[in-house]
């Protein structure tokens, strides 16, 4: 019943958009989700953001008194009790520096592989692009765990992967891949995929080919229609799949831990430790926290107005 | 993300360019098929392989000594079956009830954001709504236990649920909201002339539509809820496992036959589920009318 | 906006003692700052086929939405048989609505939809079955109540909503832009029905349309309507012949408009009135214009015809000779007291059953005219030959704004 009559009067054309059925009960259907959200997640973050404020008690927790220190911690050595004078400390800087650099080479490549893909899959036939899809979306839907282990198990020093390469004599020893920021890498591009693929996908179906078809008869050849044509009309999906790689890449915790190892540490494993581990510093694990948290709040507000510039442009 | 693939395609059936053989087809670009089968076996590789070992006889990981049950068995009845019993126990009725939760909060919330009409504050209720997702979940462990440590709430099975259930809502919200958006408001005030009041109108007429949407929702916020263990890790306190937290404390000396063995069940798990979800959507995505 | 109350169209239906089925009285709609409908006042008869006619945008379909209560009423009141039922839940009126694209519900199947509305007043179980079987058995649906809508073609499904919204047995019923979804001849055909379904059934329905020949075949009276105001109300005669503005004489089939100046009132509603060419033609002039003003009249184009020399309103097929001439060299008296119309034929058109005869008259401006083929085929004219036009008696109409 697509695509009807195009009449009626200025009421359908309200009621269509925002179909007020249960506008005057509109507040008791959100209450539920603005109390539990709001209680268990936005508080909580406000309560993070007061505890990175406060001086740290050792073995956990935290004492009352408003402190700068877990800010001042990133940034500068001042020795073992506080009182040496400030050094510039590298430690913490590299290890958000290796988070951005792992997330952002994450993301392009994950973009060098999930273009392709997403772009093979929305032209297919229709009968079999829904196949297609589920193809690429059921390992999205295993454990994050589990789908790490596996990662490891293969490609573990004596593990598949370098048997296998070993077998087909492309290497003559080994290759130690975990414990290496490769690995990690490899880790996040595994972990992510299928969110690069999923909105560049929802892009290009809805992409009309026709347009291309003018390119081609304009004398333009299929890369550079691809290059001038394509990738900007669906620039916004590619900008989401970017997002939806990076910002959870960057907080990753599963597979740096799993696969880097101690020298290859990044943010999330570093909060990690300041609640779970030796180190035991709230505030300091809070400030870091808040410190991502305001990295991925600059990428999500750099999105919005991508997306609103797109919808400007029409 | 599921149930969002668009109904209306331009291009149905095989598409142009297909039979013309010598035409030239603007959606084919050579090289695009070997990089999506490439990127299939870099997913699905690592998977194949645990599941394959997972029924290796051997108990070195590294040396094929035959087929055999017997790390299933060991999941089961070995040393470690009651621990894994208790946390898939515990990872399954936090799971059903954190969705059930999420499912039914997120269900009222997209009723009232799709059928609420234009009102203030509603970017912002969308805003708060993908908030859970939006937050790296490292971030969201480390301020959910400061929050219950500041309360004083004991960590325990009560606090793996109340914080799951947080971040179960946008992955609930998502497919039902998508759903709605696509049943036209015409059907509820169709209802409404035909005398149905309010509740009965969205009894008889909007459940049922919105239902696939429901379902799919409620699978997506199971299997996140099946799958965290970052949140869990953080707020699980001491004693309570849940299976994520319980392979992850088990694979840290080392990835061990049985751990591959219990990978393989809850992949199974998963699979059948996503396989159910795709299903009902794709059922769902032809309302008909 | 003021406008005299429309005397009852020639049939209007009913009792004249019964209160009106429908009565709006100074309905304003107002979304923010847009104003959707300007005070619309209306009564709509009881057994009467009502039809608010006008281009997409108009408010009709507010209109109806406001009646069947999916929208609030800014300012102003509706009355169903004297009650008023402003403020009720649409629930609550005893009124239903066909749905444009139907709003069959999809998961429920022929008979459950058409059961639904029964089902919701609490009608007994066996009651609500008979009824069902019945409202399917009378749009010929008897056998597919166990189909799904999806099942069912775009003109059955038509047939479903119209027996799912009868069948609680409204007092009214609402049907917007029912027929617009169907294919040209299904909708040719199911005017008919509709029409006798109506008669049928004795209630009242008000049809929304934006299609003029839907509204004039199966409609009672017809309201038209522009920019959320009503701009007449009255039978599909009066509405086509004596049109009282611009918009309606525009909107309803093709119409030449000419400007013109009232040269002269005369009695009896008619005037005399000067084209821009000096040409004098008589007019008839509902309300009383002035001497002097300008205005527009309206001259639909099968009430023109082209006049042979010899003064017979066209003869036989002509003769021969093609070159260009004079049909007739100078504009002789006519019986009615203006003059008749020259120009020379700029193009013609021909339409299967009519030809259409574009003449620019002396003066620049053009005029529309058409004749029918089949009472003398071929006139034997050509592009750049002149003509004489006739205007029948009361076909020239001045219209008010």
């Amino acid at each position: 019943m697509a695509g009807g009559g195009d009449t009626g009067g200025a009421g359908r054309i309200a009621s269509e958009n925002t179909p007020g059925t249960w506008a005057p009960l509109r507040g008791w259907l959100l209450a539920p989700s603005w109390l539990v959200i709001g209680v268990f997640l936005l508080a909580p973050v406000g309560m993070m953001l007061v505890y990175s404020f406060l001086t740290k008690e050792f073995r956990g927790g935290v004492i009352w008194e408003l402190s700068l220190a877990a800010y001042d911690q990133f940034i500068f050595d001042r020795g073992l009790f506080g009182d040496e004078p400030p050094q510039l400390e590298w430690t913490y800087i590299t290890i958000f520096g290796r988070s951005i650099a792992q997330a952002a080479a994450a993301t392009v490549l994950c973009f060098l592989i999930g273009f392709p893909t997403a772009f093979f899959i929305a032209t297919r036939p229709v009968h079999t692009r829904s196949a297609w899809l589920f193809l690429v979306t059921v390992p999205y839907w295993v454990n994050l765990l589990i789908r790490t282990v596996s990662m490891k198990f293969l490609i573990r020093d004596n593990g598949p992967l370098n048997e296998f390469l070993l077998w087909t004599g492309a290497i003559s020893e080994p290759l130690a891949l975990v414990n290496t920021n490769l690995a990690v890498q490899l880790g996040l591009f595994y972990s992510y995929l299928p969110f690069m693929v999923l909105p560049i996908y929802a892009s290009v179906e809805r992409y009309d080919f026709t347009l291309s078809e003018a390119a081609a008869d304009l004398y333009a050849d299929r890369w550079t229609t691809l290059r001038l044509v394509l990738i900007p009309a669906v620039i916004p999906g590619i900008v989401a799949g970017c997002i939806l790689v990076f910002v959870p890449s960057l907080g990753a915790f599963l597979a740096p831990d799993l696969l880097g190892g101690a020298k290859n540490f990044m943010i999330g494993s570093l909060i990690e430790e300041q609640f779970k581990g030796n180190a035991g510093n709230w505030p300091f694990g809070a400030a870091a926290s808040m410190i991502l948290l305001s990295m991925v709040l600059v990428a999500l507000l750099y999105y919005a107005r991508q997306q609103i510039r797109g919808e400007r442009a029409g | 993300m599921v149930g969002a693939a668009p109904v209306r395609h331009k291009s149905t059936g095989a598409h142009p360019g297909a039979e013309v053989t010598a035409g030239h087809d603007v959606r084919r670009y050579p090289g695009f098929l070997p990089v999506t089968i490439l990127c299939l076996i870099v997913l699905y590789a690592p998977l194949i392989v645990v599941m394959v070992y997972s029924f290796n006889d051997s108990p070195s990981i590294t040396i094929w000594g035959g087929f055999s049950l017997r790390w299933y068995e060991d999941v089961f009845f070995g040393l470690e079956a009651g621990k894994f019993k208790d946390a898939a126990w515990n990872s399954l009725s936090i799971a059903a009830m954190a969705a059930t939760a999420s499912t039914v909060i997120a269900t009222s919330a997209a009723v009232g954001m799709v059928r609420g009409g234009a009102f203030r504050g509603k970017s912002a209720s969308f805003a708060l709504l993908s908030l859970p997702i939006m937050v790296p979940e490292i971030v969201t462990a480390v301020a959910t236990l400061i929050f219950f440590s500041a309360i004083g709430f004991t960590l325990g099975f009560a606090s793996i649920l109340v914080a799951h259930v947080v971040f179960c809502i946008p992955f609930a919200y998502l497919p039902i909201s998508a759903r709605l958006q696509g049943i036209e408001g015409v059907y509820e005030e169709a209802a409404r002339d035909l005398y149905a009041s309010r509740a009965e109108a969205f009894r008889h007429v909007l459940l049922p539509l919105m239902a696939p949407g429901i379902l799919s929702g409620f699978l997506l916020a199971f299997i996140i809820s099946l799958d965290d263990f970052i949140i869990t890790n953080f707020v699980k306190g001491a004693g309570v496992e849940t299976l994520p937290t319980a392979i992850f404390g088990a694979v840290k000396q080392g990835i061990k036959p049985n751990i591959m063995a219990l990978s393989t069940l809850m992949l199974a798990v998963s699979v059948v589920f996503v396989t159910v979800s795709w299903l009902v959507g794709r059922s769902g995505t032809k309302p008909g009318g | 906006m003021k406008r005299e109350r429309d005397p009852r169209g020639a049939r209007a239906g009913g009792s004249a003692a019964g209160p009106p089925a429908i009565e709006l009285r100074g309905v304003v709609k107002r979304y923010g700052s847009v104003t959707a409908i300007r005070e619309a006042s209306l009564e709509i008869g009881d057994n009467e086929f009502f039809t608010l006619l006008g281009p997409s945008g108009c408010g009709k379909t507010t209109l109806l939405r406001m009646i069947a209560g999916f929208e609030d009423v800014t300012e102003g009141a509706i009355f169903l048989y004297g009650e008023e039922i402003e403020g009720l839940p649409p629930n609550r009126r005893p009124v239903n609505t066909v749905f444009q694209q139907y709003a069959l519900f999809p998961h429920m199947t022929v008979a459950e939809n058409v059961a639904f509305g029964m089902q919701r007043l609490k009608r007994p179980a066996a009651e609500t079955e008979a009824r069902t079987r019945r409202m399917l058995d009378m749009v010929e649906l008897g056998g597919f109540s166990e189909r799904k809508p999806h099942q069912l073609s775009g003109g059955q499904q038509q047939r479903v909503a119209l027996a799912r919204a009868m069948a609680p047995g409204p007092k009214v019923l609402l049907l917007d832009e029912p027929l617009s979804a169907l294919d040209l001849k299904l909708r040719q055909a199911m005017r008919v029905e509709l029409k006798q379904l109506q008669e049928e059934a004795g209630i009242t329905f008000v049809f929304v349309t934006h299609d003029q020949e839907e509204a004039l075949t199966m409609s009672d009276r017809i309201t038209v309507m522009s920019a959320g105001g009503i701009q007449q109300v009255g039978t599909p005669h009066e509405i086509y012949e004596k049109p009282r503005n611009r918009f309606v004489a525009d909107f309803i089939g093709e119409t030449n408009l000419l400007d013109v100046t009232v040269e002269e009132v005369s009695g009896g509603g008619r005037c005399l009135c000067r084209l821009a060419n000096g040409a004098r033609l008589e007019c008839e002039a509902p309300g009383a214009p002035r001497q002097g003003a300008a205005v527009c009249i309206s001259i639909r184009p099968e009430r023109l015809s082209i006049v042979m020399p010899g003064g017979d309103s066209l003869a036989k097929p002509g003769g021969g000779a093609r070159a260009p001439r004079t049909v007739f060299p100078d504009s002789p008296a006519k019986p009615g007291g203006g003059d008749s119309l020259t120009g020379v034929i700029r193009r013609i058109v021909y339409l299967g059953t009519d030809t259409q005869y574009l003449v620019g008259l002396e003066g620049g401006s053009g005029i529309t005219v058409r004749t029918r083929n089949a009472d003398h085929a071929a006139l034997g004219l050509g592009p750049g030959d002149r003509a004489a036009l006739n205007v029948d008696e009361g076909a020239a109409r001045l219209l008010v704004d």
